[in-house]
């Protein structure tokens, strides 16, 4: 069993939880997850790592409340334990001296982007982050990007602060930021991963997404993962997360990603909904 | 002397009717006046074929007369002495290709039921409570790290734990068995007696870490660093597709995925637990072995209306064990033989809806054997199926290899070993079992495992 040492709501509907998995906190690096199961009914879901600490022993992820597991994660207490733990899995973020990268962040990337920027500090780049929300009070943690970041541009879909908009936006905020990367990073939503890669493309800048499929062991032994890069099917757990967002092929990922959604519904409903906004 | 008895006793099995609708056993297991009648047919011979064909070499005309006798108790030990798993054994073993295959009753009628028997004597002792734990030695101040909780893994560890080693066994799943546990499903190994296995080697001393997956939370250098040996039996579990058109269609699985929801992680009990299993009308399984038919029956029991075993050769080559294909027709399985799926098509929304498959025939005998299939030009035709479920086989994950150094692996990924005592190129690194051969069954892994065990001990007492 592994101890809960931090659940706490930072923003609506967005919780940092920290676990107690010294080894996982040993091997931890930029860019892997970890798969948990709440409790022993539960799914095995796949969380990307947000931070850590190897002298404490800790683990930390950003989670959004979607579902039935989602929120049998909001419900937890420090002091609780949960049953599974399983990490670092998946390859680490390709870390280099590439120049000028901008990591872009939404929704629970927010917090993963953050180790990632801060390795490629370490490794000489320049670090630009630019973060995308809904509104104003939906963004977290954006005081450690400015931290490690020369700048960090923001985005509102509400217009409450930075650009107004989406990151349909990015090839103009660029140009007005004067920010010309060499590669780009993004963890978020698979809309915004998709959307970024397409603006990316006719400006020949190579970006990379970390692609968030429904899994079950992440090790490579069941292959729902599956999507196709580059005209060939890949396991997401054990050669990903991340791919070439200009390689993947995101309209079947789209369907792939559906395939339970009649029956994600089943345990919503009984989750009850104490947790919900 | 009464005559040779030819016929073997039947073994009670809940009816195809009723069983397509549960998940509980589907053999129920001799009881214990047929399982003396069965035993009594043996002739005890002198130079017992059937004990050659085991792959550990049980003493089974021993073990027999034991039953014949009504000595139960006598008997399960006789078979513990090289069989840590009988009741998995029991149940899952090829006896067909393997005891049984050798025993002289076979050349005029049925071979004593061996596999049967092991299994009446392995219950009775678990309906009789906890078996007997062997004395412990002292501990001999060697620690070994075991990678896998599978059959293999599980071996070494009882046996070396036996002989004074200090054991962990570290499991990638949150729950141990390996194989026995997340891919043979529930009615035909019931996983309280997986469960039991796993407990059993515990009561040895044995340290059980789950959720730790080696090459990622730690390598295998770095448990060098903490173990005096390390054995490696992780298993196949690497799924193979047929890499047609379609095969990232919703509705389209592997075989592991298909069966892990169900087993490992309960799906057939949604939405009382979390996991999802899609509940689909018309399943078409592609494979020939145990995993297909178990894929197959595990569609049926989850209330598909039709599910068909699409199989490249003919029934002659089915390598299924012949009981279980034979479960399987009964409960309702059409078999498309000489059948192979070209295509995969879906519908608008990104979901299976056909199959385009060709019809094959049978050409000359190939590498293994077996008569090469030959497709038939022309002869496609198509079927409407809402699932899919790619049972062709697996090979040896790659994430200890490619974190491991100086590892030597063949063609398929798999771990190359000294073929005698199971020794890797790494020193100090041992493996067997499915990651060694690639996929295989229960009862060689479990003799690779034996080998292996006895190697490292051999190494690690020279070294003392
Ligand atoms: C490698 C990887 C890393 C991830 N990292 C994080 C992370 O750091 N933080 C985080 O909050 N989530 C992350 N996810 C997504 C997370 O695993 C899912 O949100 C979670 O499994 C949903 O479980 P649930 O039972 O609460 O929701 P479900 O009931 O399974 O789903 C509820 C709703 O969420 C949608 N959904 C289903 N799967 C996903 C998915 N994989 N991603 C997004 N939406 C989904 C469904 O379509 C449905 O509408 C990651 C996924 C992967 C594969
Ligand atoms: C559906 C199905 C039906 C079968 N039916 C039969 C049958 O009827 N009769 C028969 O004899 N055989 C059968 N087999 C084959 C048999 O189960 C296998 O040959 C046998 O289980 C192999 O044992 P093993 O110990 O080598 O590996 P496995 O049983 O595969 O166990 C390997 C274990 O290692 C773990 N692991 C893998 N990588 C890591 C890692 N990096 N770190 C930590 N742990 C790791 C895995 O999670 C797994 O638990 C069947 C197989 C399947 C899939
Ligand atoms: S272990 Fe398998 S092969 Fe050996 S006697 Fe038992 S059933 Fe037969
Ligand atoms: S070969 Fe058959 S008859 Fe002879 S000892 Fe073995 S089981 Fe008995
Ligand atoms: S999650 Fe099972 S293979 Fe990737």
């Amino acid at each position: 069993m592994f101890p809960v040492v931090e659940r706490r709501m930072i923003v609506p509907n967005v919780h940092v939880l920290s676990i107690e998995a010294p080894e996982v906190a040993e091997s931890a690096r930029p860019g892997n997850f970890i798969i948990l199961r709440p409790d022993e009914q539960g799914e095995r879901i796949p969380l990307t790592i947000a931070d850590w600490d190897t002298s404490a022993g800790t683990v930390t992820s950003v989670f959004v409340q979607v579902g039935a597991s989602t929120a049998k994660l909001a419900r937890l207490k420090p002091g609780d334990r949960i049953p599974s733990y399983a990490g670092p899995l998946g390859h680490e973020t390709e870390i280099d001296r590439f120049g000028t990268v901008l990591v872009i962040g939404g929704c629970y990337g927010l917090g993963s982007i953050h180790p990632i920027a801060r390795a490629l500090k370490a490794a000489g780049n320049r670090v630009f982050a630019l973060i995308e929300a809904r509104s104003s009070y939906l963004l977290y943690w954006e005081d450690r990007l400015r931290a490690t970041c020369e700048r960090v541009v923001v985005i509102t879909r509400d217009g409450s602060r930075g650009y107004k908009g989406h990151v349909t936006r990015l090839a103009e905020i660029l140009a007005l930021e004067g920010i010309k990367p060499d590669r780009v990073i993004v963890h978020g939503c698979t809309y915004q991963m998709m959307e970024i890669s397409g603006q990316t493309q006719p400006l020949g800048i190579k970006t990379i997404v970390s692609m968030n499929p429904i899994m079950i062991d992440g090790t490579g032994m069941c292959g729902v993962c599956r999507l196709t890069v580059a005209g060939e099917t890949k396991f997401a757990c054990v050669d990903g997360p991340e791919f070439d967002g200009h390689e993947v092929d995101w309209e079947e990922f789209l369907a792939r990603r559906e395939s339970y959604s009649s029956e994600e519904v089943e345990p919503l409903h009984r989750s009850g909904c104490a947790s919900h906004f | 002397m009464s005559p040779v008895d030819y016929i073997r006793r039947p073994m009670p099995k809940q009816e195809p009717f009723e069983r397509v609708r549960n998940f509980d056993e589907v053999a129920l297991g001799y009881p214990a006046d047929v399982a003396r009648e069965e035993a009594s047919r043996c002739l005890a011979c002198k130079k017992p074929g059937c004990v050659d064909g085991c792959p550990v070499g049980i003493d089974i005309p021993g073990f027999i007369n034991c039953v014949a006798e009504g000595d139960f108790a006598m008997g399960i030990r006789k078979i513990k002495e090289t069989n840590a798993l009988p009741a998995v054994c029991g149940r899952v073993c090829p006896q067909e290709e393997q005891c049984e295959k050798n025993c002289v009753l076979g050349k005029k009628g049925d071979p004593v039921g061996i596999g049967r028997l092991e299994r009446f004597l392995a219950d009775w002792e678990a309906e009789k409570g906890a078996g007997e734990a062997p004395p412990l030695p002292p501990l001999n101040g060697k620690a070994v790290a075991v990678i896998g909780s599978g059959p293999a893994g599980i071996t070494v560890a009882a046996d070396l734990a036996l002989r004074g080693y200090e054991m962990t066994m570290f499991e990638a799943l949150h729950e141990a068995g390996g194989v026995l546990t997340y891919g043979i499903p529930e009615f035909r190994l019931p996983k309280a007696i997986v469960r039991r296995e796993v407990e059993y080697v515990r009561s040895l001393g044995v340290r059980l870490r789950l959720n730790f997956v080696v090459g990622k939370t730690r390598t295998i250098d770095s448990l060098l660093d903490s173990f005096d040996a390390i054995f490696v039996a992780a298993g196949a579990g690497l799924p193979w597709f047929l890499e047609i058109p379609g095969e990232n269609l919703n509705g389209v699985y592997s075989a592991n995925e298909y069966l892990t929801r169900c087993n490992l992680m309960r799906g057939f009990r949604f939405p009382a637990v979390d996991t999802p299993l899609k509940r689909s009308a018309r399943v078409a399984v592609f494979g020939g072995g145990n995993v297909a038919m178990d894929s197959a029956r595990t569609a049926l029991r989850l209330g598909a209306d039709e599910v068909h075993i699409v199989y490249r050769r003919s029934r002659e080559e089915l390598p299924a064990r012949a009981e279980e294909a034979e479960n399987a027709e009964e409960e309702g399985v059409i078999f498309d033989f000489l059948t192979l799926p070209v295509r995969l098509i879906g519908d608008e929304r990104g979901w299976l809806a056909e199959i385009e498959c060709r019809r094959m025939e049978l050409g000359e005998p190939d590498a293994s054997g077996r008569r090469r299939p030959i497709e038939i030009p022309g002869s496609e035709f198509s079927m409407s199926m809402d699932a899919s479920v790619c049972a062709i086989g697996n090979s040896p994950n790659p994430l200890i290899p490619m974190s491991t150094p100086g590892l030597d692996v063949g063609k398929r990924g798999n771990i190359v070993v000294e073929e005698e005592t199971g020794q890797t190129s790494r020193e100090r690194v041992w493996a067997g079992g499915d990651v060694v051969t690639g996929a295989a069954t229960v009862i060689s892994a479990m003799g690779a495992g034996r080998k292996a065990a006895r190697s490292i001990d051999q190494t690690l007492f020279a070294r003392r």
